[in-house]
């Protein structure tokens, strides 16, 4: 127990994936202009990472590791994802459309983020059991979704402020972005894993 | 070799069954006259026909009978047109209008009571005295329209007084709403007058301070054979519908308020 909580608190903060480890930052900065569409895509992200972890951990225990596929892992779980993504897709069109209304255009986004594929080759590096895959890739997609509505909040409030020209549009995210990671830094030493 | 192939063969033949069979079991019938009615409209989403974005008016007109086809300002008759060819329905003509800052009063032409360093956002600079400008009633140029304009008619320019570019304006009005001084107004398009002031302060005190200001002098208004401007409240009204644009009453305009297009 006290493993796994450590694992999630590790994810979120200190190994933020994001910020620390500097996957999925695409979607950091190209979704990051509106609190509003950050947090949908933040959800989304979540629901998909936890779900695609899942899935993958099951394919690399029964399928690839038995018949020593090691090699084929990265295609094996694009296409585990891609369909998983598309499945949900499908899924919340019919059943919960407000859902995925909200969620618009980020569900199908989410295929090609590498935060998705780094968690689910990243949990068979770390040779983590099912459970603590589980809440390894739901610490991940918390993570991600705190570091993008945190980048959200301060890009919607830089709107307001007097940028020097050269720097408006992309160099001042890019700064907020270095600096959001400096202070995750911070967080290094809290807790060893 | 032949486990990596029948493995990932595998794999990819059962999402491929697993998709095919989620899709007739998900299946929706969307209407297609929806789709291509999102399809003919602008798709900015600004709301101003009164429907949560683009989509929604899609739906709303081609399901529902009552409401009518020419609701979207931001596409104008083409649009409309388009929309009543879908729908089946008649379109009554629409007239075009599009956006105006009845304000004149630039850095140069008015005072400024203190030099506001706040956050760029005229609602914030409104709540300090009601801005830094010396006229209560003027624009006060930091730009909350621009930063509303979902087509990107409006640029804040460094005189504080943001421009409207006429050619992407598409009258959907709303930059109106955002305005806390409310000295945007609609107008129609080829409207030959416009009278850029907002202020109601009495023509003695609108001279001191500001060298654009409308003092209600009612010269314009008497000049005027068709009645098509009218003074109330210190500051000058044109009735575009009565205007003929003959120009004269710019002509006697003291102060250049009043303005010829």
């Amino acid at each position: 127990m006290e493993q796994l909580v450590l694992i999630l608190i590790s994810t979120v903060l200190i190994n933020n994936f994001v910020l620390v480890r500097f996957l999925g930052i695409c979607p950091f900065l190209g979704v990051s202009k509106k609190i509003e569409t950050a947090t949908g895509m933040g959800m989304a992200v979540i629901f998909v990472m936890t779900l695609a972890s899942f899935v993958t951990y099951l394919v690399q225990r029964f399928i690839l590791s038995p018949f020593g596929l090691g090699y084929l892992q990265t295609i094996a779980f694009i296409l585990v994802i891609a369909s998983l993504v598309q499945l949900v897709e499908l899924f919340l069109t019919k059943m919960v459309p407000a859902l995925y209304e909200a969620l618009g255009i980020f569900l199908p986004l989410i295929t090609t983020n590498c935060a998705i594929l780094g968690v689910a080759i990243l949990n068979i590096q770390k040779d983590h059991s099912l459970l603590e895959a589980i809440i390894f890739s739901l610490g991940a997609s918390i993570g991600f979704t705190l570091a993008l509505v945190l980048m959200a909040g301060i890009r919607e409030r830089l709107e307001l402020a007097e940028v020097p020209k050269s720097l408006q549009g992309a160099p001042i995210a890019l700064i907020t972005a270095g600096l959001l990671s400096l202070a995750f830094m911070g967080f290094s030493g809290l807790v060893k894993m | 070799m032949i486990y990596a192939i029948l493995s990932l063969g595998g794999m990819g033949l059962l999402f491929a069954m697993g998709l095919a069979l989620a899709s007739k079991v998900f299946a929706i019938k969307v209407d297609p006259k929806i789709e291509e009615a999102i399809e003919a409209l602008p798709g900015s989403n600004c709301g101003a026909c009164g429907y949560a974005g683009c989509k929604g008016y899609a739906e709303a007109v081609t399901t529902d009978p009552e409401v009518r086809a020419n609701l979207c300002p931001a596409g104008g008759e083409e649009i409309a047109h388009l929309i009543g060819r879908i729908t089946g329905k008649e379109v009554a003509s629409a007239q075009r209008r599009h956006v105006l800052i009845k304000c004149a009063g630039s850095y140069d032409q008015v005072g400024r009571s203190f030099i506001y360093d706040g956050v760029l956002d005229c609602k914030a600079a409104t709540l300090l005295f009601g801005g830094d400008k010396d006229c209560r009633y003027g624009c006060l140029g930091l730009g909350s329209c621009a930063y509303a304009c979902p087509f990107g008619a409006i640029v804040a320019k460094e005189n504080g007084l943001p421009e409207i570019d006429l050619r992407k304006c598409t009258g959907c009005g709303v930059c109106i709403k955002t305005c806390p001084k409310g000295v945007i107004a609609l107008v129609p398009d080829g409207s030959f007058c416009h009278v850029l002031c907002s202020s109601k302060d009495k023509g003695v005190i609108t001279k001191k301070i500001c060298k654009v200001g409308c003092i209600g002098c009612r010269l314009c208004a008497k000049e005027c054979e068709n009645g098509a401007i009218l003074v109330e409240d210190n500051i000058a009204v044109v009735l575009y519908d009565k205007c003929t644009g003959c120009g004269r009453c710019v002509e006697k305009c003291p102060t250049s308020a009043l303005i010829r297009v």
